[in-house]
């Protein structure tokens, strides 16, 4: 399929090619990881709690420990399987915004300095909401 | 129900809405949200939280089969993305202002509204779309991946799109969907983006403007391990089906589907918005 791609695409729009792929890639490896966590910490929380009622209907929030990604950690430290849930969340959450840093990297070795300050602009927004909701 | 019989159910029903939110370029979200509030009568806001990370696993997971068939287009992307995470932190800031049930109405008819637009009849490719000049300086005119070899496009309607990016952000920081029917409402109907180019495009956009509000929802509390793990594995799963089929399908079928999807979501959320539901 790679070598298609070489043959019948313009030098610059391969080089756009090369990127979408690693991109895609590395989309793929962080959704995997962050299912794997995820279903880990599902089997086990199934296990230990999957006879209790379950009740969702009224909002009371989640606990500190699984708000935080701080708690978070602390909680897997204890093998809380909501915790480990939890934690498979916080990767998938990082995933695209690991993407766009990739993305400015490729943009740089491309030399497309416009692109690479277009993702950055990205990636501060993303940081500015993450560090705001700290 | 207890938790066991509570998760297979969501699961099932995640798996379904990652395979039309997949196929429609919604995300799996603005499927989720009703669902686990009528079916399953989980409280809007761990609903919101759930179909957060749904939107985050439908893009990431369908991008990866997307963009090696190359219909996605990485600076059509990126560009927008400056707007769509923009509106998501200022659609974020006015939930905390504005009640569920008013934006909930106002929703429902932009959906109905983008219905409308998506069902008009529109030639698919036009080979002879000029290209506006801020779409050339931004590089944003691709090509498209046919059977006879790569087709060129070309892009025009530039700030229109940027501005309806924009409020497909606020909207999602507003409700945590993706807001994808949006998102392909400009790049198809503003921008004259080709469908498959819009539809793969915004399902790669879904994550990051997800990301943008989903870090706030989870440290308000808003993300529930119990829900949130057979959404998102759910989803997935449903996603991946989706994608591989979406590659296949004719496109007119796609935009009949597209439509009768976004009717229903729209007739739904000002049903709830109006009756305070939502």
């Amino acid at each position: 399929m790679s070598d298609q791609i070489v043959t019948t695409a313009k030098p610059e729009s391969w080089d756009d090619q090369r990127i979408e792929i690693i991109i895609g890639t590395l989309l793929r490896t962080g959704v995997i990881l962050a299912a794997s966590v995820v279903l880990f910490g599902g089997v086990l929380y199934l296990v230990r709690h999957g006879h209790e009622i379950a009740n969702y209907s009224t909002f009371h929030g989640e606990p500190e420990s699984l708000k935080s990604p701080k708690g978070i950690v602390h909680g897997v430290f204890e093998v809380s399987a909501r915790a480990i849930i939890q934690l498979g969340l916080l990767l998938l959450i990082a995933t695209p915004v690991a993407r766009v840093a990739f993305s400015a990297v490729a943009f740089a070795i491309e030399h497309d300095y416009m692109y690479v300050v277009i993702t950055l602009i990205v990636l501060a927004v993303l940081s500015f909401s993450l560090f705001a909701s700290s | 129900m207890n938790i066991l019989e509570f998760t297979g159910l969501v699961a099932l029903g995640s798996l379904l809405a990652g395979f039309l939110g997949a196929l429609t370029g919604l995300g799996g979200g603005v499927v989720v949200v009703p669902m686990l509030t009528l079916v399953f009568h989980v409280d809007i806001r761990y609903a919101i939280g759930a179909s957060l990370v749904s939107v985050i696993a439908t893009s990431s997971g369908a991008a990866a089969a997307f963009v090696r068939e190359g219909y996605s287009n990485i600076r059509i992307g990126m560009f927008l993305e400056t707007a769509t995470t923009i509106g998501a932190i200022a659609g974020a800031a006015i939930a905390m202002h504005v009640s569920g049930s008013s934006i909930a109405v106002v929703f429902g008819l932009v959906l109905l509204y983008s219905a409308y637009l998506s069902s008009r009849h529109r030639d698919e490719h036009d080979p002879n779309q000029q290209s506006s000049k801020l779409a050339q300086k931004l590089k944003l005119n691709g090509t498209l991946p046919t059977p006879e070899g790569k087709l060129p496009y070309n892009v025009t309607g530039v700030p229109a799109g940027y501005s309806l990016m924009f409020g497909a952000g606020v909207l999602s920081g507003l409700l945590g969907i993706g807001s994808g029917a949006v998102k392909v409402l400009a790049m198809d109907q503003a921008m004259k983006i080709p469908f498959k180019v819009s539809t793969t495009t915004s399902n790669f956009m879904i994550g990051v403007t997800a990301a943008a509000s989903a870090g706030i929802y989870l440290n308000r509390g808003y993300v529930a391990p119990g829900i949130a793990m057979p959404v998102m594995l759910g989803v997935l799963a449903g996603s991946m089906i989706g994608a591989k089929i979406l590659v296949k399908a004719k496109v007119k079928v796609l935009r009949y589907l597209f439509a009768a999807v976004i009717v229903i979501l729209g007739i739904e959320m000002i049903f709830n918005g109006a009756t305070g539901r939502l």
